[in-house]
């Protein structure tokens, strides 16, 4: 089943009102069981494993097992996300293991300006300047057709 | 009724959708609203950080020109795009979103996306238009920014309400209304422009996988068709809407091939090592002049491959293994090559693991290691975009500085990207005809179709008329399949099975089936022909009737309910499109077997549709095509 809770390790986000795979999850899928106090996917057949819910998990308590109806049994794919880059360990079904970090981002996270430091333009609501533009074409102006 | 309460949200202009084309919209309405006292609303049925068709991230910007540096010209990236399309595209569309583009990847990088360079500080590049990233939280930078730009402007975003209908007064547009997926609350935003961004259409064709694999569309499988839906529903002309997209990606997995065909030169052949490219040159001749020049069209390079499969040849493969000990052998001796060969496995996982996880994990299930072995490649299920080689979308004016004399009179109405409806705008997968824009050129549409939309709300300054008689209509109708559902749910032991309503996945199911079997999908090898799509609208019809008695249990079904009125809405547009247009123009996307060949003199146009509002009656209309650009 695509996503899954490790149940051991789920604690429910401590039964706040959402929990964080709660927020995350593109297609609506994660649902706090209050009783149990766990989170679970409601409808793995319509999850993309897309892994927002395991990587934004804080007890690392979500994994993925590849859907059933075609991929064998044995492998996994465990990311570990910081604030600057992301480690995956690659799990094969014949035992084998892979580790590779890659980077996610070069500024701190929640600091894009909008206007990533460019001068504005003119402000001309008519033209078809965009609000950083010319400069974040790093042109003198905009290209328009040649009649 | 559902006791839900109704929220009214006043505004000016409201942008529906949470991806790429709506993040792109938020960033730069927020900036000429400011200025202009506009108010700007954004409403997305999920949580911006991941949502839309970059949720999951990506591993290259595929929309690159390089203008300033002289690298590429606008018109060069016009012409890749008219060649890809077999001809048909909206030139002017292609040409505003090109010129553009190189600013937004500009400020991508500014705010913190890792843009591979060379040793002279050059973007890496992929293809000539692709350049390499480090793309995991590609969207969620994004979104970052669009949510620090409108916090900023002091304008408002709603998560989590799932957008039913739009809202008219008359013929115009004047909001939108919806209900949150976690509270009992119905939305109603009264504005004075709508901006649609709500992505593509997946799950309308049987998908390959049926099993926990259905969720595996090679595009989400929670673009369900909303833009479509609510365009036609406001009675917008429509595109393209016969140019389904099919990718060929690695099987199963759907992991994208971008990377080894472009970056790694790998070939593809069939079961018996033949390149399909190769072996079927000829055919090609027979789309002249798409098919004779570079680079051939994708739907053309399916359709050979996709001649293999039909003969018998299969599986295809991705020549994986000679690619890479190819590049490792260039790289000088044994050292230098191994060192490289350590590099381009870490590329070719990270191709996998920043935007199709399940790919590497299918790849680690079957032990597979590319450098080693070749891997197999397929056509996936057909789906709805108005990005990659697809085009399907709404009809929108074009920027008045890139029309003509011939082309004033058909591609422009006063506001950039506003659709024939007055005061409703389109980007990203929401507008057709202007296919290639990706994930940079979606954004950088939301911004283009936002600034003109604000624009339309400073010029436009009577605010719409929405009387009460009408919310109350809206609301029962969106809040209808939890009445039907608590109306009947005791009469029968089972809550799926009941002859009172059907389950929204039940009825994705009888849509999938239709399509698939009488529309060209999977199990029929793409193929159709008249009779087979004229049968497909009488089951659509029957469909469509017994959409009234969709039933949901929670807020949950209630949102799936409607996300399969949208899909449905898509999946007829589709059918009368490929009904109306009587040649196969885009042979690998679909085939008319009635008509199975391209037919220049009489089909070299869009072929373009719409709903009127009050009669549900369609029009099928051509128009013409006209170039901006040599």
């Amino acid at each position: 089943m695509p996503s899954f809770v490790i149940n051991e390790k789920c604690d429910g986000c401590k039964g706040k009102d959402k929990t964080a795979c709660m927020y995350i999850c593109p297609n609506d899928l994660m649902v706090l069981d209050k009783v149990k106090m766990k989170a679970f996917n409601r409808a793995p057949d319509m999850c993309w494993e897309c892994y927002s819910c395991v990587k934004i998990c804080p007890q690392q308590a979500i994994d993925v097992r590849g859907y059933a109806d075609f991929v064998p049994l044995g492998a996994s794919c465990v990311p570990l996300r910081g604030s600057e880059d992301i480690m995956w360990t690659i799990k094969f079904r014949n035992g084998s293991v892979k580790r590779f970090k890659f980077p996610i981002r070069t500024t701190p996270e929640g600091k894009a300006v909008p206007n990533g430091g460019f001068p504005e333009g003119d402000g001309d609501l008519n033209s078809p300047a965009l609000f950083t533009e010319p400069a974040s074409l790093n042109m003198a102006a905009v290209p328009t057709l040649k009649k | 009724m559902a006791n839900f309460e109704t929220k009214i949200v006043e505004t000016d202009l409201l942008i529906i959708g949470g991806g790429m084309a709506a993040c792109g919209a938020a960033v730069e309405a927020a900036y000429w609203a400011k200025k202009n006292g506009v108010k700007v609303t954004l409403v997305d049925k999920a949580a911006m950080d991941r949502s839309g068709a970059v949720a999951m991230g990506l591993s290259a910007l595929n929309q690159y020109i390089g203008v300033g540096a002289g690298d590429n010209t606008v018109e060069d990236y016009v012409r890749y795009v008219r060649q890809d399309l077999m001809g048909v595209t909206r030139e002017d569309l292609v040409f505003n979103i090109a010129r553009h583009v190189d600013s937004t990847v500009h400020l991508f990088e500014k705010w913190g996306l890792p843009i591979w360079k060379d040793e002279n500080g050059k973007y890496v590049h992929e293809g000539r238009w692709q350049v390499m990233i480090n793309g995991e939280s590609y969207k969620i930078l994004v979104a970052e920014a669009a949510k620090n730009a409108m916090n900023a402007a002091g304008m408002e975003i709603y998560e989590r309400v799932f957008i039913t209908e739009p809202l008219m007064d008359g013929d115009k547009v004047a909001g939108a209304v919806g209900f949150s997926v976690r509270e009992d609350k119905f939305y109603v935003f009264k504005a004075k422009a709508v901006l649609v961004a709500a992505g593509g259409a997946v799950s309308v064709f049987r998908p390959r996988s049926v099993g926990e694999g259905m969720g595996r569309s090679w595009y989400p499988p929670f673009n369900s068709g909303s833009s479509a839906f609510m365009t036609l529903r406001a009675g917008a002309e429509m595109t393209c809407q016969e140019v389904r997209f099919i990718p060929v990606r690695f099987k199963d997995g759907y992991g994208p091939v971008g990377a080894w065909f472009l970056l790694f030169k790998a070939s593809a052949t069939n079961a018996f090592g033949e390149d399909y490219m190769k072996t079927h040159a000829d055919e090609l001749k027979k789309y002249a002049p798409y098919g004779l020049a570079k680079p051939i069209p994708a739907c053309l390079r399916n359709h050979l491959g996709m001649m293999d499969i039909f003969a018998g040849k299969g599986p295809l493969y991705m020549q994986t293994a000679e690619a890479i000990q190819k590049i490792a052998a260039a790289a000088g001796d044994e050292k230098a090559a191994k060192k490289k060969l350590k590099h381009l496995e870490a590329e070719a996982w990270e191709d996998f693991l920043d935007m199709t996880v399940s790919q590497a994990i299918l790849w680690a299930a079957m032990n597979i290691e590319p450098e080693k072995a070749p891997s197999e490649i397929a056509p996936c299920e057909p789906y709805f975009i108005g990005s990659h080689s697809g085009a399907s979308g709404a009809w929108v004016s074009g920027a008045e500085d890139l029309q003509t004399e011939a082309t004033k009179k058909d591609y422009f109405w006063g506001y950039t990207n506003m659709t024939t409806v007055p005061g409703m705008f389109a980007a990203g997968d929401a507008s057709g005809a202007s296919s290639h824009k990706f994930s940079s050129g979606s954004f950088t549409e939301g911004r283009i179709a936002a600034k003109s939309a604000v624009k339309y709300c400073v010029d436009n300054k009577t605010r719409p008329t929405v009387t009460d008689a009408t919310i109350a209509e809206y609301k029962a109708r969106a809040l209808a399949p939890l009445d039907l559902y608590e109306a009947h749910k005791d009469y029968a032991n089972d809550p799926n099975i009941n002859p009172n309503f059907i389950k929204p996945r039940d009825y994705m199911f009888r849509l999938q089936k239709l399509m698939d079997e009488y529309a060209g999908g999977v199990s029929t090898q793409f193929t159709t022909n008249k009779h087979l799509l004229n049968r497909a609208l009488e089951l659509l019809a029957m469909l469509k009737e017994d959409s009234q008695k969709l039933a949901a249990s929670n807020h949950n079904e209630l949102m799936r309910c409607w996300e399969n009125i949208h899909r449905t809405w898509q999946a007829e547009a589709h059918v009368r499109t490929l009904l109306f247009r009587e040649e196969t123009r885009w042979p690998g996307y679909y085939y008319r077997a009635d008509t199975p060949n391209m037919d220049e003199a009489n089909w070299k146009c869009f072929a373009n549709c719409k709903v009127d509002r009050k009669t549900g009656e369609w029009t099928m209309i051509k128009r013409t095509i006209h170039r901006i650009v040599e």
